[in-house]
């Protein structure tokens, strides 16, 4: 709340950036700060539904959590996890040099931040694109086979890599190049400072390619990459469900299961799984439930992480400005809260998902 | 009183130069960051969604003027009942009185220039066009859409029509809807007067604050729900698809979380505006303030536990319904409240019929009846039997329309003369007044009399029995719309040529009334002093301006010069 006495102000003290109906700059700030609040709150009621339904799933359908998570790679989601922990020590840095008014080093660590988000969309796309080549998508087309597709497109041929993963990298590589290109062009046309955020976008472009080409080794190292026999995975999964079917019996699990009318249809599925060995057609019934809230769930999750990467770019050319001072650097403090919310929704997203035991 | 003073027109009386004429061109509109040309855009824009979803509603009571009409095909009265309530409420009900109204005044009763946010306002407008704009394109491109305006799955994911462009419509608009919400909490938070204290605010800005705070924390529900049931279509993604493990009902829960609270969406503001018209023409200190004011963030909060209600015939567990049954009956206290205030403070006050007042008790009256019939259907036995018939349709329109379009406008006619700065013709306003409230008895009461013998919603067809109920209904509801159509012309002949006002002819005491009218670009002219909302005694009249001023201002000496601001 303003005082009475803020009515009286001098030049000073109505800087460059107070819009026209704030009567100064704290009123300005406390109302950011509160709006950002607020939207962060339907952020998290957005995000509500899903773990309503995640919650309502698991709880009628605890068979399908157990025997679908194993095909989420634990290591890729903690790998993701430490990117974006990472990412918000540098916006959190980013934020205090904002109040500091040292705007070099913001625009650093906000790069360092949006370098983070690109890693995080990198190693997202190498699991989706594997997951797709194998059918493991959503409930209605959830067809899972052991081998993953053979590419078709030339730079899926000539790279060894899956043609899923050769669309989704068509658009960092475009934004990659084109702003290569721009970076040069400013910067010999004399706009320094486009030139330089113009660098600055395709570095971030290119932690795209850095988190997309460190998942691939890892993917090509454990399960014999695109083209091969998909082994690793199934033997997991069957390890999985026999000690789950040792260790639980007539534990609450075991009840639940048969409490909901699928007795005959579980007993068979643990029956099968431990007397043949993997056999993609044993799943229990409804397996792609899981993977459609996985998708829904970490989809809207990778959408609020790109527009994360829009408003951090913003923040970034102000920066380059030189425009935030110690009594001005609203925005910069809001898009972190944002993106911490983000990272925030990544800590409870990577247990439910890919930590079930 | 008597007192004569001395103060300029430009300040206190009727402005030439004001928000109207500060500039102009066609972008000074379409890009204007101001409260108030934002909210005449939404006026324009909600009332035309008015009309529209007015037209669909006079189409459907026609084709239900005899038992089995063939005027229109089942398909087609499907497509027809369900524009309708779709139009209504996520484009009309939902922004009406919030955006439209609340827009115009919000910033200028807390003496502020604008709401925090004025870019977001502006985005909050356009969502609106662009949501509306989607809804509209499904019957624009021949899709129709024949879901009802809920969307229930399994049908949603099933039927040939337009569900996706609908939904993303609503989606949008659920957007739109979130931005106001939090322009206005944000703006009642910080933007407040020096001095005026959270219990100095009119309880307009209260109803709206506990808008506020359902927009935002229900909206988004509502936003996922949307976005899953379009990825079903989309993808099959099954989980509201029961072919693919989906459970539809979660659904029925999701929406209702929504749209249960959207129902107080609907009525807080209403409840609002009719708290102010009630002191202003009764000339009286609103009796029994903070219980109004809490009574409203009761609503809001009691708002989100009420959802399965809607659910009593979907198989949910007894204890389940027993305690949603509990709950609803709850709403009603916070309800009553209200009524026995606004009552109470109608008690010994200078009673003015004039055309807002008249709203005002057109709505007391409509909303009781509208409130007392919910708790029939919140009661299980009874509900049994009344669910899905006319009987709920009747109960909601006496809410939704007998409350919140008779309070829209009630407030609109309050607040035109401080708009546009000039008087409207009060006679034709009572009279459009009393045909509103004449055809709405008219549409809705017999509904409420075939509805408890068993005539069900959302049929094209009926049993004989029923024909004369639905022959007055329809009467009725053309009478309704020539009532809504006079007020509309009442109030937009007044904006052109009706004779000029000066800043505050109701003796209103809210601090929105102590500016010129119309308003400047600012608002005020000089620095809006901290008065009290409710203290009618301490305004003036003055002769030269033939307008009330507020005593300390019978001095010119003593208005404060605005601070001016600083432009860059």
């Amino acid at each position: 709340m303003a005082t009475a006495d803020t009515q009286v102000h001098d030049e000073h003290e109505h800087g460059e950036f107070i819009a026209h109906h704030f009567d100064n700059a704290e009123q300005q700030y406390d109302s950011g700060k509160l709006g950002i609040w607020v939207f962060l709150v339907t952020e998290v009621l957005f995000f509500s539904g899903l773990f309503v339904a995640y919650t309502l799933y698991r709880s009628h359908h605890p068979e399908i959590f157990d025997q679908a998570h194993v095909f989420l790679d634990k290591w890729l989601g903690g790998l993701n996890t430490v990117v974006l922990l990472f990412s918000s020590l540098t916006m959190a840095l980013g934020v205090r040099y904002a109040q500091l008014g040292k705007n070099k080093l913001v625009a650093f660590f906000v790069l360092i931040t949006m370098v983070c988000a690109a890693v995080f969309i990198g190693v997202k796309a190498i699991e989706y694109s594997h997951k797709w080549d194998q059918g493991i998508l959503v409930s209605s087309a959830f067809n899972y086979t052991t081998v993953h597709a053979v590419p078709a497109t030339a730079i899926g041929k000539a790279l060894h890599i899956s043609d899923y993963l050769v669309y989704l990298s068509a658009v960092p590589a475009i934004l990659l190049i084109g702003f290569l290109i721009a970076a040069v062009g400013f910067t010999v046309g004399g706009k320094k400072i486009l030139g330089i955020f113009c660098g600055c976008m395709a570095i971030t472009a290119g932690g795209y390619f850095l988190g997309a080409v460190g998942a691939q080794v890892y993917m090509n190292a454990t399960d014999g990459g695109v083209g091969g026999s998909h082994a690793s995975q199934p033997i997991l999964l069957y390890a999985q469900e026999d000690h789950a079917a040792d260790d639980q019996a007539g534990t609450e699990h075991a009840v639940d299961d048969h409490g909901d009318g699928n007795e005959e249809h579980s007993a068979d599925d643990h029956g099968a799984q431990a007397s043949h060995g993997p056999d993609p057609t044993k799943f229990v019934r409804d397996i792609g439930i899981f993977f459609s809230i996985y998708y829904c769930m970490t989809g809207l999750h990778a959408f609020h992480i790109i527009g994360g990467i829009i408003a951090l770019a913003w923040i970034l050319w102000r920066s380059l400005l030189g425009q935030w001072r110690s009594d001005y650097f609203g925005p910069v403090d809001y898009v972190g809260l944002y993106w911490h919310l983000v990272d925030l929704i990544w800590i409870f997203l990577f247990p439910m998902l890919y930590l079930i035991d | 009183m008597g007192t004569t003073i001395k103060a300029t027109p430009e300040i206190f009386g009727h402005a030439e130069n004001n928000f109207f004429n500060a500039s102009s061109g066609w972008k000074s509109w379409a890009f204007t960051l101001d409260h108030k040309r934002i909210g005449i855009m939404y006026l324009i824009g909600v009332t035309t969604a008015l009309f529209l979803a007015g037209v669909f509603a006079l189409v459907l009571r026609s084709h239900l003027w005899i038992a089995n009409s063939e005027m229109l095909t089942p398909a087609m009265y499907n497509q027809m009942f369900t524009l309708h309530g779709a139009v209504m409420v996520f484009a009309f009900i939902i922004p009406s009185i919030p955006a439209a109204l609340g827009n115009m005044v919000l910033p200028m009763m807390l003496g502020a220039k604008d709401v925090a946010f004025p870019r977001l306002n502006l985005m909050s407008f356009y969502l609106w066009v662009i949501g509306t704009g989607c809804l509209l394109y499904a019957i624009l491109a021949g899709y129709g859409l024949d879901t009802g305006w809920t969307f229930y799955t399994p049908y949603s994911i099933e039927t040939e029509s337009g569900v996706i462009y609908a939904t993303a419509g609503a989606f949008v608009l659920g957007f739109s809807s979130i931005f106001t919400g939090i322009n206005f909490l944000v703006t009642v938070n910080t933007m407040r007067l020096p001095g005026q204290g959270w219990f100095k605010l009119p309880l307009f800005i209260w109803s709206l604050y506990a808008t506020a705070i359902i927009q935002i924390l229900a909206t988004p529900v509502l936003g996922i729900t949307l976005l899953l049931l379009i990825s079903e279509r989309l993808m099959s993604i099954g989980i509201f698809d029961p072919r693919y493990g989906g459970d539809p009902v979660l659904f029925q829960h999701f929406f209702w979380f929504y749209s249960h609270p959207a129902v107080y969406i609907m009525i807080l503001p209403a409840m609002g505006v009719i708290s102010e018209l009630i002191a202003v023409y009764s000339q009286k200190r609103i009796f029994g303030y903070s219980f109004i004011a809490f009574s409203s963030v009761a609503i809001a909060l009691l708002g989100f536990l009420v959802w399965g209600h809607h659910l009593f015939t979907s198989g949910q567990s007894l204890v389940v319904t027993l305690i949603f049954s509990a709950i609803t009956f709850s709403v009603a206290i916070p309800s009553a409240v209200k009524v026995f205030n606004w009552l109470a403070t109608m008690y010994k006050g200078s009673i003015l019929l004039a055309t807002p007042m008249c709203y005002a008790l057109s709505f007391i009256f409509l909303f009781g009846i509208g409130g007392l019939t919910g708790l029939f259907l919140g009661a299980l036995s009874t509900d049994i039997h009344l669910h899905d018939t006319y009987f709920v349709v009747a109960h909601f329109h006496f809410v939704m329309v007998g409350g919140t379009l008779t309070a829209l406008l009630g407030g609109l006619f309050h607040w035109w003369p401080k708009m546009f700065g000039r008087m409207y013709n009060d006679m034709l306003g009572r009279v459009g007044c009393f045909l509103v409230f004449t055809g709405f008895n008219l549409t809705f009461f017999p509904q409420f009399v075939m509805g408890s013998r068993g005539m069900p919603r959302r049929y094209a067809t009926y049993d004989p029995e029923y024909q004369i109920f639905h022959q007055w209904s329809t009467i009725g509801a053309f009478l309704l719309g020539i009532g809504i159509l006079l007020a509309f012309a009442v109030l937009v002949y007044a904006a052109f040529k009706g004779p000029k006002v000066g800043g505050n002819p109701f003796k209103a005491a809210s601090l929105e009334w102590q500016s010129s009218s119309p308003p400047d670009f600012h608002n005020f002219l000089h620095k809006p002093v901290m008065t009290d909302p409710y203290d009618f005694d301490a305004m003036v009249y003055d002769e030269d301006l033939d307008t009330y001023i507020h005593r300390e201002f019978a001095d010119p000496a003593k208005v404060p010069p605005r601070v001016e601001p600083i432009h860059h």
